[in-house]
C-alpha cells in the first residue's frame, strides 16, 4: 500500500546536507605542520649536519659493500629462516611426538636465548668444535674439514641469523595452519590426497594470507637485525657506515647515510609484499583491489579524472 | 547373493572417548542403490558416513566397502590398521560431498575439480579440464568455471562440490546434509544434480533433513536414532507408514 503511494508521488529529491564542521582538524594541521617545519629546520638549517658529508658518502664504496652484505645477509638468511620455520611448524604438528616434541626444543631454545648470545655462539663455533667430518656415528670418519674453513664469518652469520628466524618463523606458520578450516582438510583427504599432498597444496596455500603480513615484519626487523652481526667483524651497512666516521667523526651524517639506505631497503620490501599478499589473497575478496600500475593506466584511460 | 554389497557394515561401534555415537550399526547397500539416512541431530548418521571413507574409525564391527574392509587388512583373525596411501587409494573410489562445501578457497571452481584426479591420480591435465567442463555442464555451470569459490552462490558452491566428487569416477557417493547450509530457494537446483546423478545409476548415501526427496528419489529409507538404525524399508513404508514410535515423532516434526 505505501509503495502505491511512493510511486505516485515520483522520486523525492536527492539530500544535499550541510556536512558537519571539524575545526579541530585544521588546529591539528596547523600545530603539526609547524612541528615538521620546525624540525626540517633544525636538519636542513643545522650548522653541525653537513649535507655534503652526506651526499659524498651515499654512494661511497665502503657503502655500498655494506648495502650489499646487509641484502645477502637478509635474503639468504630469511629464506634459509622460512624453510626452517615451515618445516618446524609442520613437524610440531606432527602426530609423532618425538617429532613435534624436537621442534618444540629447538623453537624454546632459539626464541628463549638473546639473537646477540647466538651470533657470538657461532662465531666460536670452531674454538670447540676444531673437525667437521662425514662418517658413522661414534665411528670412524670418511672425509672432514677444519671447521674453521667450512663455517666462515659469513656462513656463521648466516647460521646464528638463520636459525633464530625460523624459531619465530616456526610459530608464525603454525599459527596460519591452525587458522585453515578443518573442513579443508577434510576435504581433500575425502578427494584421496596424502596428508603433505594435503598440507602443501591446500593448507599451506591457505595459512600464507595469515602467515604474510607478520613474515613481512619479520623480513623489516632481519634487515636491521643483521647489523648485530658486526659484532664479528662482518662488514654490513652500519658497520661501514662505523668504519667511514671512525675516521672522519662525521657520526649523525653517516648515521643519516645509513638510514637512508635501510629506508629504502625496508621501502623496497613493502612493494614486494603488497603484490605477494594480493596474490595469495586470490579468490579471498570478491574483487582484488587495484594495483599502482593498473589505477595509473585507468586514470590515464578516463583523461586524468576519477569518475 | 548376486553381486556384492557396496557397503556392508555389522554391528560398527563408534565412540568418541567415553560418549558412544554409534551402538552396533547393521546396513547394507546394494550398487546402484540410493540410501537415504534420515533421524535426529546427534543420532551418528554422519558420524556413520564418515566411517564408509574412513574420516572416522571405527572402533568395534566390520564394515566393508565394495567386498574390501574399510581402513584395515585382515590377516588371520587379527586386523592390521593400512598405511596412509592405502588409505588414500580407497578413498579416490568414494566421492563424499559436504554440508559446507569446502571447496578449496584458493582455486577457482575448474582448479577445484582437476585437482585431484592431476595430482591424486596423475592424469594428463587436458583429458581431466576436458572431464572437468563436461561436469561443469552437466551440474550447469560451464560459465563459471573461472569462478572462485566465493564469488559463487551456496547452491553454485555444493554444485561445484559434486562435480569436484564426481570427477573421481567414484563408484559410491557419500552426500552429508548437502542442502543443510543452503538457502531455501537454492535447494531445488542441488537437490536435481543429485537427482540426476542418482537416476544415472550411482551408488549413493544421502545424509539429509529432505524427507521430499526422500521419498521421491530414494531406494531404502533408514531411520537412525541413538546410534541405532530404529528402522528402514522403501520409502512408502518407513516416511508414509512408519511403525516405530521414534519413527513417527521425528517424522511429525520435520514434515
Amino acid at each position: 500500500m505505501t509503495s502505491e503511494v511512493e510511486t505516485t508521488r515520483g522520486r523525492p529529491e536527492t539530500i544535499r546536507a550541510v556536512p558537519v564542521r571539524h575545526p579541530w582538524r585544521w588546529v591539528a594541521v596547523v600545530v603539526i605542520a609547524v612541528l615538521v617545519a620546525m624540525f626540517a629546520h633544525m636538519l636542513v638549517a643545522n650548522p653541525n649536519i653537513h649535507w655534503s658529508v652526506v651526499r659524498k658518502n651515499l654512494f661511497n664504496s665502503l657503502i655500498l659493500q655494506g648495502v650489499r652484505m646487509t641484502l645477502e645477509l637478509t635474503v639468504i638468511s630469511m629464506a634459509v629462516g622460512i624453510v626452517l620455520g615451515v618445516v618446524a611448524a609442520v613437524m610440531r604438528l606432527s602426530r609423532n611426538p618425538i617429532v613435534s616434541g624436537v621442534a618444540w626444543v629447538y623453537v624454546w631454545f632459539f626464541r628463549g636465548t638473546p639473537l646477540l648470545v647466538q651470533i657470538f655462539f657461532w662465531f666460536a663455533f670452531s674454538t670447540f668444535v676444531r673437525n667437521i667430518a662425514f662418517g658413522i656415528p661414534f665411528g670412524p670418519h670418511f672425509d672432514g674439514a677444519d671447521s674453521n674453513k667450512v663455517v666462515t664469518l659469513f656462513i656463521s652469520g648466516i647460521l646464528a641469523l638463520a636459525l633464530n628466524e625460523g624459531a619465530y618463523m616456526s610459530e608464525i606458520v603454525r599459527a596460519g595452519i591452525v587458522s585453515v578450516d578443518e573442513g579443508q582438510t577434510e576435504a581433500a583427504h575425502a578427494l584421496g590426497m596424502t596428508r603433505l599432498q594435503t598440507m602443501w597444496r591446500v593448507v599451506l596455500p591457505q595459512a600464507m594470507r595469515v602467515i604474510i603480513p607478520p613474515t613481512g615484519n619479520e623480513v623489516n626487523s632481519m634487515l636491521k637485525n643483521t647489523s648485530l652481526v658486526s659484532v664479528a667483524g662482518l662488514i654490513d651497512l652500519l658497520a661501514a657506515a662505523q668504519h667511514i666516521y671512525y675516521k672522519n667523526y662525521r657520526i649523525v651524517e653517516l648515521l643519516i647515510v645509513a638510514s637512508i639506505w635501510y629506508l629504502a631497503m625496508t621501502s623496497a620490501w613493502q612493494i614486494v609484499q603488497y603484490y605477494i599478499e594480493r596474490y595469495y589473497g586470490r579468490g579471498s575478496a570478491r574483487a582484488t583491489p587495484l594495483t599502482p600500475m593498473q589505477r595509473a593506466r585507468m586514470l590515464a584511460a578516463r583523461g586524468g579524472h576519477y569518475q | 547373493m548376486t553381486a556384492p554389497l557396496m557397503v556392508d557394515a555389522q554391528q560398527v561401534h563408534k565412540s568418541f572417548g567415553v560418549n558412544e555415537v554409534l551402538k552396533g550399526i547393521d546396513f547394507q547397500v546394494a550398487p546402484g542403490q540410493v540410501i537415504c539416512l534420515l533421524g535426529p541431530s546427534g543420532s551418528g548418521k554422519s558420524t556413520f558416513l564418515r566411517c564408509i571413507n574412513h574420516l572416522e574409525k571405527i572402533n568395534a564391527g566390520r564394515l566393508y566397502v565394495d567386498g574390501e574392509l574399510v581402513g584395515y587388512r585382515q590377516v588371520g583373525d587379527k586386523l592390521h590398521e593400512l598405511p596412509e596411501k592405502e588409505v588414500a587409494r580407497k578413498r579416490t573410489e568414494i566421492g563424499m560431498v559436504f554440508q559446507h562445501f569446502n571447496l578449496f578457497p584458493h582455486m577457482t571452481a575448474l582448479g577445484n575439480i582437476m585437482e585431484a584426479p592431476t595430482r591424486v591420480k596423475g592424469e594428463p591435465k587436458d583429458d581431466v579440464r576436458a572431464r572437468a567442463m563436461d561436469l561443469l555442464a552437466k551440474v550447469g555451470l560451464a560459465d563459471r568455471a573461472r569462478a572462485y569459490p566465493r564469488q559463487l552462490s551456496g547452491g553454485q558452491q555444493q554444485r561445484v562440490a559434486i562435480a569436484r566428487a564426481l570427477a573421481m569416477r567414484p563408484k559410491l557417493m557419500l552426500f552429508d546434509e548437502p542442502t543443510s547450509a543452503l538457502d531455501p530457494e537454492l535447494v531445488g537446483d542441488v537437490l536435481a544434480v543429485m537427482r540426476d546423478l542418482a537416476r544415472s545409476g550411482m551408488t549413493m548415501i544421502v545424509v539429509t533433513h529432505e524427507i521430499g526427496f526422500a521419498r521421491e528419489v530414494a531406494d531404502t529409507v533408514v531411520f537412525m536414532d541413538g546410534g541405532v538404525v530404529v528402522e528402514s524399508g522403501p520409502p512408502s513404508e518407513v516416511i508414509s507408514n512408519p511403525q516405530h514410535t521414534r519413527t513417527q515423532a521425528f517424522l511429525s516434526q520435520v514434515l
